[in-house]
């Protein structure tokens, strides 16, 4: 036997960290050879069909059901005054200030709606055809109120009210002051003391979250127990709320979350018609599903964003920045639901953003509107305070008369100095913000399009190009759960794993964090196999099932590696541990003399002895030979709650060409260099990377979602609901720094959000760049040509859109409006 | 996004269908590739009591030449139209039009001829069709007629074609001398629909220009022909300088809608600047 052919069992498997896997589960996601909810047929199954308020706000004087029950197929219909006693209100979990004033949110509207869209009465039918048939058939009144729309307007005094059972329209006022805290000097006086300051007004228009699966419910009733299947991010977290709002006992709920196609926060939260699927089962005694059609979701399911951001910034004539004030209006919509009202407060300690700040207050008001709730979309507060500090850093530049990057590498904190306090009391861990700088740089080849842009502007050229940045930071990974205690957040930030050996020498991984999309069973896997020593193949991830997965707090803020992944590495060290006692007896030596490498214990200095994990697995099963006084398994489970979070970081850099003549925006070119930490799958984090890039240029670019003056939303399909595909989209050159998070065992910072939350502002400044020189220095998102051409050749921000949609198509606004405009809708279409 | 119930017949030839659509009842809707109705009836903005599909009416479908004009028979999808030699070769304009309907998915089932009896405003094929002179054949129980482009569209969504007819075939002149012709299109993202479109065809003798040809899609309830263009381009020497002033012309005498893509005076902008860029395109310059 030659050295060459040493057996190559004991080598170490080639690691799993680090390798480019495809997702093992896109096989069965892309040609929908799983269960999606929707696809669920149990026997006897009912179809609900929701009624919905054409009305932005009015009382209910009647709801006459009686056609409809009349109707073929209808087996009933329940309106909110049927469910009143036990609907309870939908969840607020997030009390941002002691005070904060929660109008309450019945599923079904009992005496008044608040927004279009809010749920007044709903059919179960023997099919969903004869349940939307009945729809029209339900007669309701209302008594017209006057509608709360303009945030500015809504916290005037006198101004009309969203809620008459509350004094105002404000639901909280929530101050950040680092003076105050003691984490940063007095602000005023900071600002006295500047010699520069500069105030501007950003908006973040209100988004529709736009996930790829529409959100569908079924619900089993069995006895008193009840199985209820949602297309969820959160089957654990609703599991709790379900059982508080409605009084099912939580032992008595099973949720599951099957796979899911998309949330993008769109499915974080507890839903209407969860609620409604539920006291329907448990009204009949009959299964039920609901499914959503678009304009359903894009009119009813949460929207994003949403806020009025004033901001001021305080420097020195050299650059060196002073204080950053910020005040917010941010609009909850006509409810709280599960985190509405923490969104912004998300956000509250990211406007300081990479740069050192001595001084930071913040202020936030949280406003009523009629408008559907808002809550978690992609980034969820971050991308708004990472929108406002990257826009005034340009915006401070311009004023200095400084390169915009040169500002900036003036005021980051320096690599050097991590791990950072910032001026808002967060602890950033780690990275290089110069590192990540030069590499964009370079991807992009930025010294050529400063060429191009100088040659383009000497020529006057009808198309000008415009360069932006973004030197974003975020926190994500959430979350350590005492932090969010301290912010009065209704639950923790841990995660759980459990590992199951399985006695063939596969390995069962039960996750807690319910993936929708993000590769969590690729992922896993890579992270199990490398702990393990087992080969990829042999490992399966379960999860979303609260019978399956009983602890868990689900998928989002870029947390399912950073603490989930972290639960599945502390729960295979402890199965390692569990193994290695075993194998010590098994090969008669000290465990401390045991080496595990590549899946085997072998003892130290004893070449040729060893005994592979899986087969401990098929021995303890067996237990015929096992230590006395340990039990038969080998199996663990493990919860990680981290101490702080994680702060991915990147420079972001988009080169923007403007039609001077149209306005038309078009990105020539695209760089970002992240640091997110260990990676475990790159190929996941570059399509994490690029979906993020795409949602936040399509923020900066199209998506809005549109109310007209009656309170309409005139968004209600995605004609006027405007999202990009690859085709509009560029090609994205993006790279990575990888400086590892200290505070989970992976290293890892969590990628989901990066993109989203940093693409945005690069974009717009990108588009201010190119026509800066034409008396332009604030264009309204999204940039529509017609506002981009408007900003250039009548000044100011390219002002107001009107607000009705296209008349394409026989004017598709929404399905529940028609017939219900007043002089001041915009609906669109000949109606 | 269920229709409500409707009755549905599939008919196999032109009598047919005639016969379908006069027994339908009260509101019978044409389906031809079924891209604009069956959305609107999903929406339940249209609830017709019957749907008289023509996919199976085989002699719909097509494209055949005649002595003096191309024929395209109106259940020609649009993916037809795009490999039709006899459309690329005397119409290449409705092809380079079409080619920017929609998505692939799309142009596999939507028809050229359900495109242009649908007359959305903001479609873009109407337009084409009005440039082109095309005539409209239409069938109805007491016979055929014809009608010319200029009078097929008459209003937002509504044509010549009266109740119990059937546009049949689109007769397209074939073009003699040296022409020129291209579409711009101008909208947000690939799929949308146009926010404004100029469909431009020039004939060239030598040095100059000797006529031009504009449509605008989507600068009123119908499209409309850019008649100040056309008028200030017969026979002057083809500059640049010459196409912007007569590009200058473009919106004048349209009625365009403000919805939230474009307000009516930006959509004035854009007609000017997108009927420069189409001519220049389309003569060559």
């Amino acid at each position: 036997m030659t050295l060459v052919e040493e057996p190559a069992a004991t080598q170490a498997p080639e690691k799993e960290i680090g390798k480019a896997r495809r997702r093992k589960e896109d096989a069965r996601l892309i040609t929908g050879k799983t269960t999606w909810t929707d696809n669920m047929v149990l026997p006897g199954m009912l179809h609900l069909a929701v009624v919905r308020s054409p009305v932005a706000h009015g009382k209910i004087t009647s709801v006459d059901v009686t056609a409809a029950q009349q109707a073929p197929g209808v087996i009933a219909v329940f309106t909110g005054r049927d469910f009143a006693e036990e609907q309870g209100s939908l969840p607020s979990a997030w009390a941002v200030t002691p005070d904060m004033v929660n109008p309450g949110h019945p599923s079904i509207a009992v005496d008044e709606v608040n927004h279009v869209g809010e749920a007044v009465a709903v059919i179960a039918a023997r099919t969903k055809v004869a349940a939307q048939d009945a729809v029209e058939l339900v007669d309701v009144d209302y008594d017209l109120l006057p509608v709360v729309l303009d945030m500015e307007e809504a916290v005037k005094d006198q101004a009309n009210l969203c809620h008459d059972h509350v004094d105002s329209n404000t639901c909280y006022h929530f101050v950040f002051d680092a003076g105050e805290v003691g984490t940063g000097a007095d602000t005023d006086q900071a600002f006295a003391d500047a010699d520069v300051v500069v105030s501007r007004r950003f908006v973040q228009q209100r988004l529709a979250p736009a996930f790829m699966e529409p959100r569908s419910v079924v619900v089993q009733p069995q006895g008193d127990n009840f199985t209820l299947w949602s297309s969820t991010q959160i089957p654990h977290i609703l599991r709790v709320m379900l059982a508080m709002v409605t009084g099912v006992p939580e032992h008595k709920l099973r949720v599951i979350a099957p796979d899911v196609g998309g949330g993008f926060g769109g499915k974080l939260q507890v839903i209407p018609e969860e609620v409604i699927s539920l006291l329907v089962a448990r009204r009949l005694g009959k299964p039920v599903k609901w499914t959503e059609t678009r304009s359903e979701s894009l009119m009813t399911a949460h929207h994003g964003r949403d806020q009025i951001q004033f901001v001021d910034v305080a420097a020195d004539r050299e650059g060196n920045v002073k204080g950053l004030r910020v005040r917010l209006l941010a609009d909850m919509g006509a409810y709280l639901r599960l985190i509405t009202a923490g969104i912004p407060a998300l956000g509250a300690f990211m406007y300081p953003g990479i740069y050192k700040f001595p001084a930071y207050r913040l202020e936030i008001d949280g406003v009523f509107t009629n408008k559907v709730p808002t809550d978690a979309y992609r980034g969820a507060g971050r991308p708004e305070a990472t929108f406002a500090v990257e826009r005034i850093m340009d915006e401070l530049a311009v004023e200095l008369g400084m390169d915009p990057l040169e500002l900036r590498r003036k005021n980051w904190i320096q690599a050097a100095e991590f791990p950072f306090t910032s001026v808002a009391g967060l602890s950033y861990d780690s990275g290089d913000y110069e590192m990540a700088t030069q590499q964009a740089l370079e991807l992009i080849g930025y010294d050529e399009l400063r060429e191009e842009q100088r040659r383009r502007r000497e020529s006057n050229d009808p198309v000008q190009l415009g360069i932006g940045f973004s030197t974003f930071t975020e926190m994500c990974g959430l979350a350590p759960s005492r932090v969010l205690g301290s912010l009065s957040f209704g639950a923790g930030g841990w995660e759980q794993a459990s590992i199951r050996m399985l006695p063939t020498g596969k390995v069962e991984v039960v996750t807690g964090s319910t993936p929708h999309g993000q590769g969590h069973e690729t992922v896993w896997s890579q992270l199990v196999a490398d702990s393990l020593g087992v080969p990829f193949d042999d490992v399966e991830v379960l999860h979303g099932d609260t019978a399956i997965s009983s602890r868990g707090l689900d998928t989002y803020g870029s947390r399912s590696l950073v603490v989930g992944g972290s639960a599945v590495v502390k729960a295979a060290e402890k199965v390692v541990a569990k193994a290695r006692t075993i194998a010590a007896h098994l090969l008669e030596a000290s465990e401390d003399d045991l080496d595990f490498s590549g899946g085997t214990f072998s003892v130290r200095g004893t070449p040729g002895t060893g005994i592979g994990i899986q087969e401990i697995a098929l021995g303890v099963w067996a237990a015929h030979n096992y230590p006395e006084g340990i039990e038969p398994s080998i199996d663990a489970e493990a919860a990680f709650d981290p101490e702080n979070f994680s702060f991915p970081h990147g420079t972001h850099i988009c080169a923007m060409e403007v039609d001077t003549e149209t306005g038309l925006v078009k990105i020539r070119k695209y760089a970002c260099v992240d640091d997110v930490g260990t990676i475990v799958n790159p190929l996941i984090v570059e399509g994490q990377v690029h979906g993020g890039l795409a949602q936040g240029i399509s923020q900066a670019l199209y998506e809005e979602a549109v109310y007209d003056a009656d309170g309409n939303l005139t968004t209600g399909t995605f004609v006027d609901y405007l999202l990009p595909s690859a085709a509009d989209l560029p090609h994205f050159d993006t790279g990575n720094t990888v400086h590892a998070a200290p505070g989970n065992p992976i290293g890892a910072k969590g990628v989901g959000e990066a993109g989203c939350i940093a693409s945005t502002p690069a974009v717009v400044n990108a588009a201010l760049d190119a026509v800066r020189h034409l008396g332009v220095s604030d264009i309204l998102m999204p940039l529509t040509p017609e506002r981009v051409w408007r900003a250039i050749h009548q000044g100011g921000d390219g002002g107001d859109r009107a607000t009705a949609g296209t008349n394409a198509y026989g004017g598709a606004s929404t399905e529940t409006t028609s017939g219900v405009a007043t002089d001041a809708s915009s609906l669109g279409g000949d109606r | 996004m269920i229709p409500a119930a409707f009755a549905y017949a599939r008919p196999t030839t032109i009598d047919e269908a005639l016969q379908a659509v006069a027994s339908g009842g009260e509101d019978v809707k044409i389906m031809a590739g079924g891209q604009s109705l069956i959305p609107v009836m999903r929406l339940r903005l249209a609830a017709p009591e019957t749907v008289v599909d023509l996919i199976k009416v085989a002699e719909l479908r097509g494209v055949r030449e005649e002595e003096d004009a191309i024929v395209i028979g109106a259940m020609t999808t649009h993916s037809d139209v795009l490999s039709d030699p006899l459309i690329a070769r005397y119409a290449p304009l409705i092809a380079e039009a079409t080619e920017t309907v929609a998505d692939r998915q799309v142009r596999h089932r939507g028809t050229f001829g359900g495109a242009l009896a649908h007359a959305d405003p903001a479609g873009d094929l109407p337009a084409v069709a009005l440039a082109l002179d095309a005539e409209f054949v239409i069938a109805g129980l007491a016979g055929r007629r014809t009608v010319p482009a200029a009078e097929f569209f008459v209003d937002y969504l509504t044509t010549a074609l009266e109740e119990g007819e059937l546009l049949v075939e689109i007769r397209v002149p074939k073009l003699h001398g040296t022409w020129g012709m291209h579409y711009e299109k101008f909208n947000r993202v690939a799929q949308a629909w146009s926010i404004v479109a100029v469909a431009a065809l020039v004939r060239r003798e030598g040095a100059r220009i000797a006529e031009v040809r504009v449509g605008l899609t989507n600068m009123g309830p119908t499209p409309l022909r850019a008649a100040g263009v056309e008028a200030a381009l017969v026979d002057v020497e083809a500059t640049p300088e010459a196409v912007a002033a007569a590009a200058a012309h473009a919106a004048e005498g349209t009625t365009p809608s403000s919805d939230l893509n474009a307000q009516a005076d930006y959509r004035e902008h854009l007609a000017i600047v997108l009927t420069r860029r189409a001519v220049t395109v389309a003569a060559g310059l």
